[in-house]
């Protein structure tokens, strides 16, 4: 069962001033994190402080973009998402940084996917330029 | 003066879908039927909860449309949060605490709505975005049943959980279902018809899942001073807990749950241990979160829960810790898309002695009622409740 290589452009998400620069940094070619100046905490999704200290100090992380599945879930029913662009492999990536995030992967056999699997970022467009989805793809 | 609150009346609606009635007129009917068991009269609420009905919008105005719908005066204290499929006992919880302050002592809770008529796709949207944090989650497609999904198949990973474990969860509720004329599905089904029926999103198949189901329930929780007042025997709420678990910045332990720190809060509160429990209620949108629960509320060893179900330890009358023993939410009723309140009115029964013969625990004296809403992985409230029989 092969995953369809990009599904594009995505439903672009809601952006406001506090998550632009993340997804900017994603139209980019980058996956952006966050460090927090004070007690060292890198974390995502991004705000504007650190959920541990409550520190305002925390600067953008670019994100090596490498990392491995946590876990992951394969599936063929989704309502509202286009049926050729299924079936779909949601995953939790734990980046080499450390956070884990949500994410779907792609360029894969559904079949061959394995926890611990080793897997890097790419972006998928949506209709706004400034914003991409970072979703990853197997390296192995 | 006693300090105790207790359960006077437990509703649960015979229907399972209701195409021809409106969403608050299904309120109004478990509202009845509750005041009805209580042997109390509507004119003596005067505390009143409900989480919004999603039909309508503007779901914050639930306890205002619905008193006025229901005409109730003279409330005093009203409760609305919606935190999701336990929201009813996050209620419950929060008006032992008004009823101890002597804010109230008549409080109706109540639970309706029509998902199976309004024929929604619960759990399989994954695109629309309602919060922060869907722009980060949903905008990749992932659903409810995916995220669970993904908790079972780490489950598998780490403590070698296998999909007839998960199965024989169904196994266990579908047997009591047989004896529930109201149940949804009320006929038996084996571990293996669970993993031979469709797969939605590996390694959780149809019958991993719970029911959409139209209806309702209420309660109506009293002061020991009403109690004593009415004709019938009251079940004692002696342990409430609440706790929200999160994403945690990226570090979130998805095999860990919220019902771990409410089940701690709810039987300090009670003095009791957990093998003193007779019966449990548990949450069961899908069938790995009764896995969990069991583990997170102390029944098992943390990755011994799909041991524990195949062992038939959840099956009634003998096992070691019968659950859900009205079919619950996979088998006989998910009102609303919230099975939180069904899990009470069923631990109630228990304990008045009043379930179907066959799965009735003898003499069960004290029972556990857990709701959770939102999900796992992402965020999600566990509410947890522990119960005494009359004495």
């Amino acid at each position: 069962m092969t995953v369809p290589e990009q599904w594009e452009p995505r439903e672009t998400p809601e952006v406001d001033p506090e998550t632009a620069p993340f997804w900017r940094a994603a139209a980019d070619g980058t996956l952006l994190l966050y460090e927090c100046d004070d007690c060292g905490l890198v974390f995502y999704y991004p705000r504007a402080f650190c959920p541990d200290d409550f520190s305002p100090n925390v600067s953008p992380k670019p994100a090596t973009g490498t990392g491995r599945v946590y876990t992951y879930a394969t599936t063929d029913v989704v309502s509202e998402w286009p049926s050729d662009d299924l079936p779909m492999v949601s995953a939790i990536v734990e980046l080499d940084e450390g956070p884990r995030m949500l994410t779907t992967l792609v360029d894969c056999d559904a079949d061959s996917i394995a926890i611990d699997d080793r897997v890097e970022v790419v972006f998928v467009p949506t209709d706004d330029e400034d914003v991409a989805i970072p979703v990853f793809r197997p390296t192995d | 003066m006693s300090n105790s609150v207790y359960i006077a009346g437990a509703f649960e609606h015979p229907t399972r879908e209701a195409p021809d009635k409106s969403a608050m007129q299904l309120h109004a009917e478990v509202a009845r039927g509750a005041l009805a068991d209580a042997g109390l009269p509507k004119s003596r609420v005067n505390g009143f909860a409900t989480a919004g009905i999603p039909e309508y919008k503007h779901t914050f105005k639930g306890p205002m449309m619905m008193a006025d719908y229901l005409g109730l005066r003279g409330v005093s204290w009203a409760e609305n949060t919606d935190d999701g499929g336990g929201a009813q006992l996050t209620h419950m919880a929060h008006a032992v605490s008004a009823i101890r302050d002597g804010k109230c002592d008549v409080v109706l809770i109540t639970l309706g709505g029509r998902p199976r008529s309004r024929a929604q796709n619960t759990g399989t949207g994954g695109t629309a975005g309602t919060t922060m944090q869907d722009n980060f989650e949903h905008i990749h497609g992932n659903t409810v049943i995916t995220r669970y999904a993904m908790v079972a198949k780490r489950h598998m990973h780490e403590y070698g959980t296998t999909p007839l474990q998960f199965g024989a969860i169904r196994e266990a509720v579908s047997y009591h279902a047989q004896f529930n004329d109201d149940a949804l599905y009320p006929d038996p089904v084996t571990a293996q018809d669970v993993v031979n029926s469709r797969t939605i999103s590996d390694p959780i198949h149809l019958l991993d899942c719970c029911v959409i189901s139209d209806g309702g329930a209420a309660v109506v929780l009293v002061s020991s001073d009403v109690a004593d007042e009415l004709a019938r025997e009251c079940v004692e709420i002696i342990g409430c807990g609440e706790s929200i678990t999160h994403h945690d910045a990226g570090r979130m332990n998805i095999l860990e749950t919220g019902a771990r720190e409410s089940g701690d809060s709810a039987f300090d509160e009670a003095g009791i241990s957990r093998s003193d429990v007779d019966y449990a209620s548990l949450y069961d949108s899908f069938t790995v979160t009764v896995l969990l629960e069991l583990e997170d509320l102390g029944f098992c060893e943390k990755g011994a829960g799909g041991e524990f179900a195949e062992s038939g330890a959840l099956k009634a009358p003998d096992g070691e810790l019968p659950v859900n023993t009205d079919g619950g939410g996979l088998c006989s009723n998910q009102p609303a898309n919230k099975g939180g309140l069904t899990k009470v009115v069923e631990a109630v029964r228990q304990l008045r002695g009043e379930t179907a013969p066959e799965v009735q625990i003898p003499n069960a004296r004290y029972a556990i009622a857990h709701g959770m809403g939102g999900d796992f992985v992402t965020r999600e409230k566990h509410t947890t409740l522990l119960l005494e029989a009359p004495r």
